[in-house]
């Protein structure tokens, strides 16, 4: 209890009234905040950049992006692979840390989860719009058809259509679950008619009963020990695609555990980059403390500990094997066209992270919201390097070719930022973001404790 | 008010250790039909209403293995029987390959039944409920706890179970109208 004393999971003198009123007025105010508006119009502009960089390409087709023999997997794999891995930290808080019975998770869970839901839909996004012709996508899904053709299940790209169709799933699932018992808070103090109608529906007609808490907690926590293995499970499929290739660079067995661990240390630096914000703005310090970020950080800088022997075991391993090709992409990362690239990824992942050491840099917010923009910022640039160097610089030197991304590239990828934020705005509008009867279950131990106490 | 036109009687109590004990006293009193409820899950209550067990659990492990059989059979039917091709010398029954889609399809199935056997077991989606008559009711789900005994508890009686809830010091005693 040394260190908890002094920073609190939860700020003590709220009682299982006043948390209910408190996280639930956010949504239930009559008056959206003007920054709200503001926030959510910019957001909304890019969308609309977005709509119109896919109607381009549904128009035109791939060859407005830069893609190329012998890059043909450019941003659109860059940024799946980057969107799914933040994905990653939503379900890691919500599912493996309820496991562990790690209290902190409670307040941040909610809108991690949210962010794994608005993440993996922008992840889906990329493959769907590489097809080329997107409209035929179901023909990943294993559906009778008159071609009477089956997908290939031994490559892992079929692998990931089911993982990643497993994994949005579940996430929904899970999150909607869980907001269950909140909705019906809603419901039962919404002031407007629409309020009671729309919080009514979807709650289902929860009422607290006790039965009915026994079989939710059950399910609650079964769905989360599901979840665990399939988070796992779904990013180093994602590292397989590249591992099961015999491209240089990528024929490497430590793929999906490193996947795994840059996943989520990009996931938690975009749950930072969101939480610093949200709770400075709607003044909820006292339940997402300095301790919440405080842990955050912690968990960052173990994975980015990670991310960064991944860094050093790939190039150890170019030089151990004596693989002429493999030692040729390492050196090519070093020196070649992309080395500017490859070097800001290792100051930005491997160094930047090493200020997490200091306590006083994991409670500065403002310093620690700067450095988690970086993260995610080098984790983006880590998929680019993995992607397009490998592809650019495989065994013949005659195939060697060089990919500039266009401007349709960026304007997809921004764009999908921008879907992210209006989603992200809209979920913090319209429903809680804090679980609301997990925080009065933490009301009441932090109550019990307090009694032990005296 | 008649008894036939009541659906039950409504206790509210300040906490949950009141409502526990309360809940307690009164299914040793012999009530059965009745039910609790309390803006968090509280450890005991759903014992304490004499639930001993939920086949919520088998229903999930129902879930998984299906999800589990349905993956793996797709995948050996489709490429033993509906479709052989040789593909880079590999058996048609490459069964490690097809362990990543029979594990994602167990843990969807297993989870797809976790969320529909657990709304289907309590009865969910239920848009009305009588206890939502009661005004105050809408409280159950902020910070007030409450115990509901219901009229077709053959022991019921509209007097003589009010009398007896009142003797469990409720907050409150209210009239449940269907």
């Amino acid at each position: 209890m040394d260190q908890e004393e002094s920073s609190p999971v939860l700020k003590p003198g709220y009682t299982i009234a006043s948390v209910t009123d408190k996280i639930s007025s956010i949504v239930l105010t009559s008056r959206t905040p003007r920054q709200w508006w503001v926030g959510f119009g910019v957001a909304f502009i890019i969308v609309m950049v977005l709509f119109a960089a896919i109607t381009y390409l549904m128009v035109i087709g791939v060859g407005i992006w830069g893609i190329m023999i012998p890059v043909g997997w450019g941003f659109a794999i860059i940024n799946f692979v980057w969107w799914i891995g933040i994905g990653h930290a939503g379900t890691l808080i919500s599912a493996i840390l309820l496991l562990l019975r790690q209290e902190w998770r409670t307040s941040i869970n909610r809108f991690a989860e949210a962010m794994t839901l608005f993440a993996v839909a922008n992840a889906a996004l990329f493959p769907l719009l590489h097809l080329g012709r997107p409209w035929f996508f179901y023909y990943l899904f294993p559906y009778p058809n008159t071609m009477g053709l089956w997908p290939q299940w031994r490559s892992p790209l079929i692998w990931d259509v089911f993982a990643v169709v497993t994994y949005a799933t579940v996430s929904f699932l899970f999150w909607y679950v869980g907001l269950i018992p909140d909705l019906a808070t809603l419901r039962d103090r919404a002031g407007s008619w629409i309020g009671r109608v729309f919080y009514g529906i979807t709650s289902m007609g929860w009422r607290g009963s006790a039965r009915h808490w026994l079989r939710y907690e059950k399910a609650y926590f079964l769905i989360a020990a599901l979840a665990t293995p399939l988070v796992i499970s779904v990013h180093s499929i994602v590292g397989l695609d590249f591992a099961v290739s015999v491209i240089p660079g990528w024929h490497s067995t430590v793929f999906p555990p490193y996947f795994v661990a840059g996943a989520i240390f990009s996931g938690f630096a975009m749950v930072l980059t969101i939480a610093i914000p949200l709770r400075s703005f709607y003044h909820l310090e006292d339940f997402i403390t300095m301790r919440h970020l405080d842990n955050m950080a912690k968990v960052m800088l173990a994975m980015g500990l990670i991310v960064g022997y991944g860094y050093l075991i790939e190039n150890f391993i170019a030089w151990y094997s004596g693989d002429v090709f493999e030692a040729a992409i390492y050196t090519d990362r070093f020196i070649g066209f992309y080395a500017p690239v490859y070097w800001a990824l290792l100051l930005l992942n491997v160094g930047i992270t090493q200020a997490l050491w200091f306590r006083g840099v994991r409670r500065n917010t403002k310093l620690l919201w700067v450095i988690s923009i970086l993260i995610n910022l080098g984790m983006w640039i880590e998929r680019f390097i993995i992607v397009v160097t490998s592809l650019a610089h495989d065994f013949m030197p005659s195939s060697w070719g060089i990919y500039i991304p266009t401007v349709w590239d960026y304007a997809t990828f921004i764009g999908t930022l921008g879907l992210f934020l209006a989603l992200i705005f809209l979920f913090i509008r319209f429903l809680p973001v804090i679980s609301i009867f997990e925080m009065r279950e933490l009301v009441v131990e932090q109550e019990v404790q307090g009694a032990q106490g005296d | 008010m008649t008894e036939d036109r009541l659906y039950g009687l409504l206790a509210e109590f300040q906490g949950p250790e009141e409502l526990l004990k309360a809940t307690q006293q009164a299914y040793d009193a012999g009530f059965r039909s009745m039910d609790a409820f309390s803006p968090f899950p509280v450890e005991g209550l759903a014992e304490a209403l004499g639930m001993r067990h939920t086949w919520l659990s088998v229903i999930i492990l129902g879930g998984g293995i299906v999800g589990g059989v349905v993956g793996f059979s797709m995948q050996y039917y489709s490429s033993v029987f509906s479709y052989p091709i040789n593909s880079g010398g590999k058996p048609f029954n490459s069964w490690p390959a097809f362990i990543p889609v029979t594990f994602e399809l167990t843990i969807l199935f297993a989870a797809l039944a976790a969320v529909f056997g657990m709304l289907a077991l309590n009865g969910l989606p239920m848009p009305y409920h009588p206890n939502f008559n009661v005004e105050s009711f809408s409280r159950a789900s902020r910070d007030k706890f409450f115990l509901l005994i219901e009229a077709e508890d053959p022991i019921f009686g509209a007097d003589d179970t009010r009398r007896f809830l009142e003797t469990l010091e409720p907050v409150e005693v209210s009239d449940v109208e269907p």
